[in-house]
């Protein structure tokens, strides 16, 4: 990549007198993508999602809570019952997500601190993975749970009384004498959080430097 | 007809407030169904008091001796719905005791090498700190063999069991010092020691009564035999016992029924016992410095009979460990009150209590005010020095419980009632009577033997709640053919003088308890599951040897077959197998369930093999594969919807 071309994605720098003058003009995208940040990186230690299971011979529920690396919970009384219907221990969906969750999580934040050092439409690009992160994190949970539900081992022992099924990955679902009531969890919304932040961020930061780019532009065009 | 009160309304208040409220129900609903069955206003009462709806769970807990059935049953308070039966001394099949789970326990028990499989468990004693129930360990007496074991109170589960090597019978036990330092195991019906033959003309020169006292390692939770010894005493069918606590900590008191010596022969024209050993006006109270006694112990002061060290009768003397005074004659109990000053003895023919002071004991021994000394040379101490006071309460006086507020309460089992009366001394001023006088009576449906108040033997009593135990039930509950149930009383002792109402009758169809001690539940730490997957509660720790889900295997080894299985609902894993005939089995099985109550049962037909596994839990049984055949094994705890197909084939090759 040529020194011209990272100048064109990296954007016109603003002026030293310039940015003395309108800091809260240029400090705001800067800020907000730091508030992002902060909230994805606490978002790391909370959970993102819990199910509930209700049964009347579980006066005290039984609970599961992902977090963006692991599966805690009463894993082991569930896989238990699952068992019964033929579905895989749980612990065997998203390894794969668990294990590059907190990276990918990582290479985000580094992005967003990357964004807010480009100055130009290229920003948005940085950014768009972290924006999409909730909604991600939600969908590759839907495709697991249909692909669990939908794939149960034919010879379990009650194999033959039960469809396969999809329980849903928020709000309730009913599954033999269950009830199981999903919600987001704190670490969720904090990406959700983070999310409309960065949305934000960016109307402010191309208010902020849309400016400086076209003025670069008309300078070169003439 | 219901009669208008404030009890009626109080009753009528509370039952509506627990039952009614929230589901439209009226008074008016109340008062129909008690007048379509019969109530008073009293019985309504009391069933608010008692009645315990679903979930809601009780305040304090009974252990109670099981009786004959050697066992110990936890019984909620105020509801009276038994828990649990605990296995102790004898063979329990739903626990598996004795069928593949704490056959190794048993067998301490065993006595020359044979099985005792019954026991007659009477006086139960939780472990004390500082006085206090502490709710970790329980200790019982089997009376006919002897013997004492130790139940550990996080599982409920029988741990140890000790035979005393002296006695054949004990009746003096199961009583703790104030720390649970020692366990003590008062013999009762005098023998030559270890059960030596002797003609009974030899009587006074070869039988001997004893105390044992049996420490306590509380790390270890186990009686550590090495570190205890007994006293030899007098052949006088020593009966019950109390530790001393506060100020007379470090004694410790038994009474005794035959200082005559009668030695029976009924069919010779001889008196029979019960002549011969009420002859006399008084028995004697033992009174035994065990701090003194433990340091003659330590210092080598004993004679080893049967492989146990025992201090002579002639070195209690000589060391001041032991004295006596006359009681009252045939005496059943000895209880200490709260602040360890007074001793109180009741004789079962004598209608008063009789109250003896630690201060002024200690005093007669200073100054050697002895009547006499009794035919071994123990020195008597004159009655009238160490006597406090006498309270006339009735007919057949036997056991003393006491209250937060210097009321005692002594069962009267001629009388079929609970006397309530009043101590004296720093105790006076907690009660509205005056000083050494009876305050009420309750009738109790019948015979009562031992009283139980909520800590009633504690340093701190609870008041609260007062069981009578009653031998006989008579017209109580239904006829169950001619054996009938003992029956479990509980009386409200929570307001002062003679307004003692029976509030509930449980009846106890298993066996004949004795004695029962009553803790607030939430001294209680019981475990809900095991602490870790692989847990052999015999040793209290994971035992490596467990088998663990995926390592299931069978392997055979010089003619033993070991097994590696696990349970989990619904299925046992290995599920088949096959052996020689005559092959040793080694079966290792966890249960590997972490959900609270789901438990296994393992069981095999024709092998008298039958385990409890509760989640956590392995368990080992050994045995030779000696019958051949097919035997369908199967889990014997209805554990989930696919219970019965919970099973697998056992299958022993002929040769």
């Amino acid at each position: 990549m040529s020194t011209a071309m990272i100048d064109r994605i990296v954007g016109p720098r603003v002026e030293p007198s310039e940015l003395s003058q309108r800091t809260l003009r240029y400090g705001t995208p800067s800020f907000l993508l730091l508030t992002a940040r902060v909230l994805l990186l606490v978002s790391l230690f909370l959970p993102y999602w819990h199910m509930t299971l209700h049964a009347p011979q579980y006066p005290d529920n039984l609970h599961l809570t992902a977090y963006i690396n692991s599966l805690t919970g009463d894993v082991a009384e569930i896989n238990g019952l699952n068992h019964y219907i033929g579905m895989r221990p749980l612990e065997e969906a998203a390894q794969f997500e668990r294990s590059v969750g907190v990276y990918a999580m990582i290479a985000m934040v580094v992005l967003l601190e990357l964004a807010a050092f480009i100055h130009t439409k290229w920003a948005a690009l940085l950014v768009i993975p972290a924006i999409l992160f909730p909604g991600v994190f939600l969908l590759d949970l839907h495709l697991w749970m249909s692909h669990f539900g939908q794939n149960l081992d034919p010879t379990a022992p009650l194999s033959n009384s039960i469809e396969p099924f999809v329980p849903p990955i928020l709000g309730e679902g009913i599954i033999g004498q269950f009830k199981t009531v999903a919600s987001g969890g704190l670490g969720f919304y904090l990406a959700c959080a983070a999310s409309v932040v960065q949305i934000v961020a960016l109307y402010f930061h191309r208010r902020a430097y849309r400016p400086l780019v076209l003025a670069e532009r008309a300078s070169v065009e003439s | 007809m219901l009669q208008q009160g404030s009890g009626w309304k109080i009753a009528i208040g509370l039952i509506v407030a627990l039952a009614g409220a929230a589901t439209g129900q009226s008074i008016k609903d109340v008062e129909a169904a008690a007048q379509a069955r019969g109530l008073s206003t009293a019985d309504l009462l009391a069933a608010a008091k008692t009645f315990t709806p679903s979930g809601m769970k009780d305040e304090y807990v009974i252990f109670s001796s099981g009786g004959h059935s050697g066992q110990v049953f936890a019984i909620g308070v105020p509801s009276m719905r038994l828990l649990r039966t605990i296995a102790v001394f004898t063979p329990e099949p739903w626990q598996g005791w004795g069928y593949g789970v704490g056959n190794e326990i048993l067998a301490e028990g065993n006595v020359n090498g044979k099985p005792n499989l019954w026991g007659d468990t009477h006086h139960p004693a939780l472990s004390e700190t500082k006085g206090e129930y502490d709710g970790q360990w329980l200790f019982i007496n089997d009376k006919i063999n002897a013997r004492v074991a130790v139940i550990d109170l996080r599982d409920f589960e029988t741990k140890q069991i000790v035979k005393n090597p002296l006695t054949v019978s004990d009746h003096g036990g199961t009583f703790v010092t104030p720390d649970t330092e020692y366990v003590i195991e008062g013999g009762q019906y005098a023998v030559p020691f270890g059960a030596k033959y002797a003609p009974i003309s030899e009587y006074k020169e070869k039988y001997r009564g004893s105390v044992t006292m049996w420490k306590f390692d509380r790390k270890a939770g186990r009686i550590d035999k090495a570190q205890s010894f007994a006293m030899e005493l007098p052949p006088y069918w020593q009966d019950l016992a109390d530790a001393g606590k506060l100020a007379s900590d470090g004694f410790m008191f038994l009474n005794s029924l035959n200082t005559e010596m009668a030695t029976g022969g009924i069919q010779d024209k001889q008196p029979p016992f019960e002549a011969g050993a009420s002859r006399n006006a008084t028995d004697y109270l033992h009174i035994i410095d065990w701090k003194k006694a433990e340091q003659v112990f330590k210092d080598g002061k004993v004679e080893m009979i049967e492989d146990f060290p025992v201090i002579r009768i002639q070195t209690l003397i000589d060391e001041g460990i032991i004295y006596m005074t006359p009681e009252p004659r045939s005496p059943h109990g000895v209880d200490v009150a709260p602040k360890g000053d007074f001793i109180v003895v009741s004789g079962k023919l004598d209608p008063h209590v009789t109250i003896y002071s630690i201060d002024k004991i200690k005093q007669a021994i200073a100054d050697k005010k002895y009547s006499s000394s009794d035919e071994y040379g123990i020195p008597v101490l004159d009655f009238d020095a160490v006597v406090e006071a006498q309270v006339e309460v009735g007919l057949g006086p036997l056991h003393t419980q006491f209250g937060p507020d210097g009321y005692a309460y002594t069962s009267l089992f001629l009388d079929s009632a609970v006397a309530r009366w009043t101590l004296g001394g720093s105790y006076g001023s907690g009660t509205p009577e005056p000083d050494w006088t009876l305050a009420g009576k309750t009738p109790v449906n019948y015979n009562v033997g031992h009283l139980g108040a909520a800590e009633g033997d504690t340093v701190s009593p609870d008041g609260k709640y007062l069981i009578a135990f009653n031998k006989w039930s008579v017209d109580r509950f239904l006829h169950p053919g001619p054996l009938l149930a003992q029956n479990f009383q509980l009386i409200d002792i929570s307001a002062p003088g003679a307004n003692m109402p029976v509030i509930y009758d449980m009846p106890i169809g298993m066996g004949e308890p004795h004695y029962a001690q009553i803790i607030k539940a939430d001294k209680l730490k019981p475990w809900s599951v095991y602490p870790e997957v692989g847990w052999d509660p015999h040793t209290q720790a994971i035992d490596p040897w467990a088998p663990k889900p995926k390592q299931e295997r069978i392997e055979r080894k010089d003619g033993v077959v070991e097994v590696y299985s696990t349970a989990v609902r619904s299925h046992f894993n290995p599920e088949h197998v096959t052996v020689k005939q005559g092959e040793k089995v080694v079966w290792r099985i966890t249960n590997i369930e972490r959900a609270v109550d789901a438990i296994h049962g393992f069981a095999i037909p024709q092998y008298n093999i039958n385990l409890s596994l509760e989640p956590g839990e392995t368990a080992k049984i050994e045995f030779v594969a000696d019958v051949p055949g097919t035997f369908p094994f199967y889990c014997s705890e209805f554990c989930s919807a696919l219970h019965l197909e919970m099973a697998g084939y056992f299958m022993v090759e002929p040769n």
